[in-house]
């Protein structure tokens, strides 16, 4: 949430509401918060992982960046979960059956989210089409 | 030479078709704004199974097969730092009198603080359930405290409560725990 | 009193506004002809009433008046003065009157300059400014009035958040604003020659310094926020796709796409309408920009409330002009014709060929970030973050930089690639060759991948436009695209490097422990209270040795609590080489030292450390891509001038001749 106010204050200097609030909250004791994996292939693997998912707290950052308790929990929960030799995808589904679509940054092909994968398709075809119109007459150039 | 050539007339109105969806999409979150809260999507589910060692000597633990016992449970999420949960205490009492089997999951606590806190705001638990890692919590799909989860006497999960339980709250409570029973 | 004068002052200039618009566009009619003689003066007094009112919100902010309410919000007595004087747009109230007194100041400068346009199509331009103008004046008289006053007074204000005391963020807001600013005007350029349907090169010329203004204060404006978030935020991230940022990157994508194409029109009289529909678009984005951050409607619960009335008020706004704008456009499209014709392979192909890229770019950001909304309004929730827009984005972005290491080498109209071949086959083989030595390596993702091995031969391939020339007589724009498309290369460069060659490291660390990070050594040698004027810190120092043998330098980060609001933050430590940068950061203490029993000596310390190899690069090009803009400014700026003179001495010598 630091991290949004901070960007919102870079963009418009919005009067800040306050001090993000803080909860007197202890940092996430989970034992793999702030440790990272033995294993670098598995550690970057969870890594990469841990960046496309949504902090649940602090709503507008990946659980890899954030410092919000929460997120500690969450990194840990992947690090162990790969460790065991779970996939990312596993522990992906995992998550959005307990939270839905919104924890996961990587919107994943359903009902809901076709739209953002036909956009770019249908941005492909007016570019070569505006293209093809564009330049289809290139005998005319004198 | 120029030639006269244009571009055909829908794409002409395209922009200006697409700025009106624009306009019309953020009226709609401008003057509905959705729920911003982030729910379980387990509710409707079954409860997972969890085994919770005891937050308090001397208490028992939360082991996640007590809330299947034929009875409707609430199961609420707290912990001792949290405010809110000073807020909803007198709520969580008022149902605890009312006969409603409570189960609390501390989350990130320790006994010390927790006893001080149970002491300072009464205490309506049956069981307490330390969340040290705060993994049980994940697996339920909560993101915060305080919240509240009624379970129905299968161990289904029927309701989720966000947020400290206000007075206003405890008729709704009541009535889905009445439900859950049917 | 000073604030009331303020007041007045900003009543009068929006009093002039309104008289700017209907002397303009009763000036454009046969019966009005006599008022078009006044719009060029009143919008020069419009644009100094407004900075005088202003200077009269910098004056009571620098006293620290505290019977003005803006002020006993967001201001203290006990401020540096530095910081009081950037409080005055630190805030929506203080910020919409700096917008607005840089648009009159911008219009009036332009009343007094711009002799190329016909007449009528200036007259059309300075009212559709005035208009743009007269919506913003509105809002703030009715709905946010700086010079509110407050009774009783109180004894002292709110102060400001402790992250807004900063030098850097104080002047990065403004920065954004005149790109902004900018970009209105580039787009009442286009509505003038709307109106009068004087789409053409003079139209390009005339608006083309704007819009490289505007662009220039945009980039300069992302490339700062961007390293601000970097170092601010402590996890090393420096682009997150966030909403707010977004909002920042679509007015800049549009501009850069308006910047190429009013070279064509400019150069070769082509691509009228795109040209003029673009400049409707880049200011479209930074109001649907403004609209989305100051509204809240997209940023999360903890940043914002949503504030319909705020809201609503930027979206009326928002609906009047680009609406109205998107009409005119429709409307009078099917009279612009697209003007020249050229064949694909040629100057024109190429910068089509950029424009189309550069859209759809931004119709993926545009539709990324507004998705969650589209989500929300059907009753469901998604998040559109980094896995989405990093490879939508490169889908467009890859065939786009391709084509930017060919177009500047093709001639206009009509070229051959036999022509331009043989000088691209350095880049090409330098392409290959990187992608080699990148596939032996080994581990690394498809998109780093491809900016590595594409960076390189692009920076080479911007440089050859210089080839054969006479570096001296060069004019300044060609050194200006030169260093521009350069710097994206280096910027490329950077952001691949960054994300494949990252080494992250977290630990527990004692004093005395050695971390490797790296070719780094990094020991923790003491951690140990520091104070501020208004935080408590912990101070960690480490000692830090590149490789075997270097020099050992001190890294000292530190976890900062404020207490006045109660705040915690990260002070990331940054050492900087040719090659990349050592990131370091203090989290707390860590657990299980307290529960062990032991003593503070042995406590253990969270430690995140990064080398990011040639990270730096990715600003520097930033940098480099904005003093490409200011170089081209410059020269373009320069022979205007010379031109006007010469045109003077003209008219003079014609003079002296009749008589």
């Amino acid at each position: 949430m630091r991290r949004l106010a901070v960007m919102a204050a870079l963009l418009l200097a919005f009067p800040l509401p306050g001090a993000p609030a803080r909860a007197q909250e202890e940092q996430s004791t989970a034992p793999y918060a702030y440790r990272q994996l033995d294993d670098p292939a598995k550690e970057a693997s969870a890594q990469d992982l841990m960046e496309t998912l949504r902090c649940l707290q602090c709503q507008g950052q990946s659980i890899a960046d954030s410092d919000a308790p929460i997120a500690g929990s969450m990194r840990s929960l992947v690090r162990e979960r790969i460790a065991a030799g779970e996939t990312p995808e596993q522990i992906r589904t995992w998550l959005i059956e307990r939270y839905g679509d919104y924890v996961s940054y990587s919107p994943q092909l359903t009902g809901l989210t076709w739209p953002l994968f036909a956009v770019p398709a249908i941005l492909m075809l007016i570019a070569f089409l505006l293209l093809r119109r564009r330049f289809s007459s290139r005998g005319e150039v004198q | 030479m120029s030639t006269q050539r244009t571009a055909p007339r829908w794409a002409i109105w395209l922009p200006l078709a697409l700025f009106l969806g624009f306009v019309a999409l953020v009226m709609i979150g401008l003057y509905r704004p959705a729920d911003r809260v982030v729910t379980s999507a387990l509710v409707g589910k079954p409860m997972p199974h969890f085994n919770l060692p005891p937050a308090l000597p001397g208490r028992p633990g939360l082991d996640s097969r007590v809330l299947a016992n034929g009875k409707p449970h609430l199961v609420n999420i707290f912990a001792s730092w949290c405010i809110p949960c000073r807020v909803e205490a007198p709520q969580l009492a008022a149902l605890a009198k009312a006969g409603v089997p409570i189960e609390g999951i501390s989350v990130r606590d320790t006994p010390e603080n927790l006893d001080t806190f149970l002491e300072q705001n009464g205490d309506p638990f049956q069981r307490i359930g330390a969340d040290d890692d705060g993994k049980v919590q994940l697996a339920l799909g909560s993101s915060g405290v305080p919240e509240t989860y009624v379970v129905d006497g299968k161990g289904m999960i029927v309701y989720q409560h966000i947020g400290e339980i206000r007075p206003e709250h405890v008729a709704m409570l009541i009535e889905k725990l009445q439900e859950a029973q049917e | 009193m000073i604030a009331e004068l303020g007041l007045a002052a900003l009543w009068l200039a929006a009093a002039l506004a309104g008289l700017q618009l209907v002397a303009g566009s009763l000036g454009l009619t046969a019966r009005g002809a006599s008022l078009a003689a006044a719009v060029r003066p009143v919008a020069v007094m419009q644009g100094a009433l407004g900075l005088l009112s202003f200077a009269c919100l910098v004056y009571v902010f620098s006293v620290t008046d505290l019977s003005v309410k803006l002020i006993a919000l967001n201001s203290h007595s006990m401020k540096p003065l530095v910081f009081k004087v950037a409080g005055s747009w630190g805030n929506h109230e203080g910020s919409m009157l700096l917008w607005v007194t840089v648009m009159g100041l911008a219009g009036g400068f332009m009343a007094l300059v711009e002799k190329r346009l016909p007449e009528r199509t200036m007259l059309a331009t300075l009212a559709g400014q005035a208009f743009v103008s007269l919506g913003f004046y509105a809002f703030l008289l009715f709905a946010s009035n700086p010079f509110e006053r407050l009774s009783p007074a109180p004894a002292e204000g709110n102060g400001l958040n402790p992250l807004l005391q900063d030098l850097g963020l104080a002047f990065h807001p403004p920065t954004l604003y005149l790109g902004y600013v900018g970009l209105s005007i580039a787009f009442s350029f286009a509505i003038g020659a709307m109106v009068t349907r004087e789409v053409g090169p003079a139209f390009a010329k005339a608006m083309r310094p704007w819009v490289l203004g505007a662009w220039i204060f945009l980039t300069i404006g992302i490339t700062a926020g961007s390293y601000w978030a970097y170092y601010e935020l402590g996890w090393g991230g420096w682009w997150f796709w966030d909403p707010v940022e977004n909002a920042s990157l679509m007015p800049w994508l549009a501009a850069t796409a308006l910047l190429h194409s009013a070279g064509v029109l400019a150069a070769r009289n082509a691509l009228r309408a795109w040209t003029v529909m673009l400049g409707v678009v880049a200011f479209s984005m930074s109001m649907i920009g403004t609209f989305l951050v100051r509204s809240g409607i997209l940023t999360s619960v903890h940043a914002f409330a949503v504030d319909p009335q705020r809201g609503t008020f930027i979206l009326v706004l928002l609906a009047i002009y680009i609406g109205g704008a998107l009409t005119l456009f429709g409307l009078r499209a099917s009279t612009v014709t697209e003007g020249e014709r050229f064949a694909p392979i040629s100057r024109e192909g190429a910068l089509v060929f950029n424009n189309v890229m550069l859209s759809a770019i931004l119709g993926i950001v545009l539709f990324g970030t507004l998705y969650p909304l589209v989500a929300e309004a059907m009753g469901a929730k998604v998040s559109v973050g980094p896995p989405y827009f990093n490879p939508m984005g490169a889908l467009f972005t890859v065939p786009m930089l391709v084509v930017l290491a060919v177009g500047p080498l093709l001639r206009w109209r009509r070229d051959s690639f036999s022509r331009v071949g043989r000088r691209l086959v350095l880049p090409g083989m330098l392409v290959l060759a990187g992608a080699m030595a990148l596939l032996l390596m080994g581990g690394i993702a498809l998109l780093p991948f491809l900016g590595l091995a594409l960076s390189v031969g692009l920076a080479v391939a911007t440089l050859l436009p210089l080839q054969n020339r006479n570096l001296r007589r060069t004019p300044l724009a060609v050194w200006g695209m030169v260093i521009a498309h350069f710097g994206v290369a280096v910027s490329l460069f950077g952001m691949s490097s960054e994300s494949a060659f990252s080494v992250e490291k977290l630990v527990a660390a004692r004093p005395g422990d050695v971390t490797q990070v790296g070719p780094w050594a990094v020991k923790l040698d003491a951690v140990e209270p520091v104070a501020g004027p208004n935080w408590t810190a912990l101070e960690a120092r480490l000692l830090v040795r590149y490789g075997d043998d270097g020099k050992v330098m001190r890294l000292q980060p530190q976890s900062r609590s404020f207490w006045a609001p109660p705040q915690q933050t990260s002070e990331s430590a940054l050492l900087t080489r040719w090659n990349g940068q050592l990131y370091a950061v203090l989290g707390g203490e860590a657990p299980g030292a307290k529960a062990a029993g032991l003593g503070r000596a042995d406590s253990r310390w969270q430690l995140r450390l990064w080398w990011k190899p040639f990270a730096p690069l990715i600003w520097i090009g930033g940098l480099l891509i904005a003093l490409g803009g200011l170089l081209a400014l410059i020269g373009r700026v320069a022979a205007d001038l010379r031109r006007i003179v010469a045109k003077d001495k003209i008219v003079y010598r014609r003079e002296r001749q009749g008589r």
